[in-house]
């Protein structure tokens, strides 16, 4: 379990612009990132000496951004073969290579052209090797055809309605109008959610995450170096990954799991909790993954902040809200602000709790809560100022 | 021509893909300690062993959980078969499957509905095991 508490801290979030057609090339995109994360720390980018980032063959080496930013001594270089589930599990690999005296100062980044180049999901093989020899080919392909598949199971076992889902994207939404990095910033009503086209059942189109060309990084370093650092440190309380014994590679590989109305947040939860000292009471704002709606319901259940069932009422009734206990996705989630593989949570986290986020901060968040991943395995974080 | 995802046996898989061809759906069963296996590989998850059989199962089951595709993707390849139902299936042996739901209305499905195995050729080379309502 976590052993580290406060001992490591985010110092810098840099990122780019988050567009439908970015118009330059994925390393560009990574090394604007990663520069701006440096500045924002106020650390010049020749004293960052380690790198990691996850990906699908759609982005570039950590290698390769250390090179583009001229770094003289990269001495961690990582790539995670990995989706959402690893957007928190770069941070813990920097620490854990921090710890262990590989590195001082890592960035963590996820870079990539998602709609203007390699589309995750849309892909056109037509042979399936693998475990997708027992899906593609009874036409099971799209990363919502398989979080469909968890979705009506919740509402099998539990009665969950689209309407409930519908009020995450919805309150999702409101908080990106406020946010001028997102892509979706026109508020929509329930209604909208209503009449959205369907893309397979039982989710439509606004209950589906956005694609984008964009990319997002952040620094990490001991707690002792940031305190010399510009901003107030971002402590990290505690961090956890996992999703039990058939992880399998996430997507598509689900066929053993035993009860997909749970997702990989219920195997982390003590694990979570334990080693940040802290628990679901404590935390002042939450920035949940949200690749779909109903992952959100999955992650709140099974991390404790209701019980297992509940996650569709939970959601109801602006409890979700800015001014709601629990204010989650206050920069419009994967939903509306961008689809930056989960990073972009724990910036808007950070801006959070440095007290950065303009007409959606949230007064005096002092713990917040990100979290990565959707299926068969995650990672979270809890982060403090 | 066909022009949808083909499976490509590997050394694990290639049996069950052959028991396809010949009518016969095929689960992989662990010697040493009896567990039915899908998808198939190499050693038991559970005790580790490297010997199996593959058994003849009733091709018999329970829906799930499903979902009902709509927005075809690519819209070239599936643009002709929306709606159509993809279901993960429970096994009366007790092995899970994914596969397509056929000869029944796609708004018609409910949680539970037995269903059973009807073998597709879809190539010269390829049968897919689907299934329809009991």
């Amino acid at each position: 379990m976590w052993a580290l508490k406060d001992k490591y801290a985010i110092v810098g979030t840099g990122y780019t612009d988050y567009s439908k057609n970015s118009g330059t090339t994925v390393l560009n995109l990574a090394t604007e990132a990663c520069l701006n994360a440096a500045n924002d720390a106020g650390l010049p980018p020749e004293e960052i000496d380690g790198l990691v980032s996850f990906q699908f063959n759609d982005s570039v080496p950590a290698t390769s951004v250390a090179a583009a930013m001229g770094i003289p001594a990269a001495r961690y270089a990582v790539d995670i073969a990995g989706g959402g589930n690893a957007a928190n599990l770069v941070i813990l690999s920097a620490i854990a290579a921090i710890e262990a005296g590989l590195a001082k100062h890592v960035l963590c980044y996820r870079a990539m052209n998602g709609r203007s180049g390699f589309r995750l999901g849309g892909g056109r093989a037509m042979q399936a090797h693998g475990i997708t020899q027992f899906t593609a080919p009874f036409g099971w392909i799209t990363y919502p055809q398989a979080m469909a598949m968890w979705c009506r199971r919740h509402m099998i076992k539990y009665g969950t309605t689209t309407d409930q889902l519908g009020a995450i994207a919805v309150t999702f939404r409101d908080n990106a109008v406020l946010n001028p990095r997102a892509m979706q910033r026109q508020p929509i009503t329930l209604d909208d959610y209503r009449a959205a086209r369907p893309i397979v059942d039982p989710f439509r189109m606004l209950d589906i995450c956005l694609e984008s060309d964009g990319a997002c990084a952040v620094l990490v370093t001991s707690a002792a170096r940031a305190k010399d650092l510009r901003h107030k440190p971002v402590y990290v309380m505690g961090g956890a990954y996992g999703g039990g014994a058939n992880q399998g590679d996430d997507l598509f590989d689900c066929l053993r799991w035993a009860d997909h109305s749970e997702n990989y947040a219920a195997y982390i939860a003590d694990d979570l909790w334990a080693g940040a000292g802290v628990g679901p009471e404590d935390v002042d704002v939450a920035e949940i993954y949200d690749c779909f709606t109903y992952s959100v319901v999955a992650q709140l259940e099974g991390l404790g902040f209701c019980r297992p069932g509940e996650g569709p009422d939970f959601v109801q009734g602006g409890r979700i809200a800015r001014d709601g206990a629990l204010p989650l996705n206050t920069h419009g989630g994967l939903l509306s602000e961008a689809y930056i593989h989960g990073l972009n949570h724990v910036v808007e986290a950070v801006d959070q709790l440095r007290g950065d986020a303009g007409a959606r901060q949230i007064p005096e968040a002092e713990i917040a809560l990100t979290t990565a991943g959707a299926m068969t395995c995650g990672s979270a974080l809890v982060l403090r100022r | 021509m066909y022009n949808k995802p083909l499976p490509v046996p590997d050394a694990d898989t290639k049996p069950f893909w052959n028991g396809c061809r010949e009518g016969r759906l095929l689960v992989q069963c662990c010697t040493a300690c009896g567990a039915r296996r899908l998808p198939p590989e190499r050693f038991c998850p559970h005790c580790h062993s490297a010997d199996s059989t593959w058994q003849p199962v009733s091709g018999r089951g329970r829906i799930y959980s499903w979902i009902v595709v709509r927005h075809p993707v690519p819209d070239d390849v599936y643009g002709g078969d929306v709606p159509y139902v993809v279901a993960l299936i429970d096994l009366a042996e007790g092995v899970r499957i994914a596969s397509n739901l056929v000869a029944c209305d796609v708004d018609a499905v409910t949680a539970d509905m037995l269903v059973e195995v009807v073998f597709e050729a879809v190539t010269e080379t390829v049968t897919l095991p689907k299934f329809r309502p009991v």
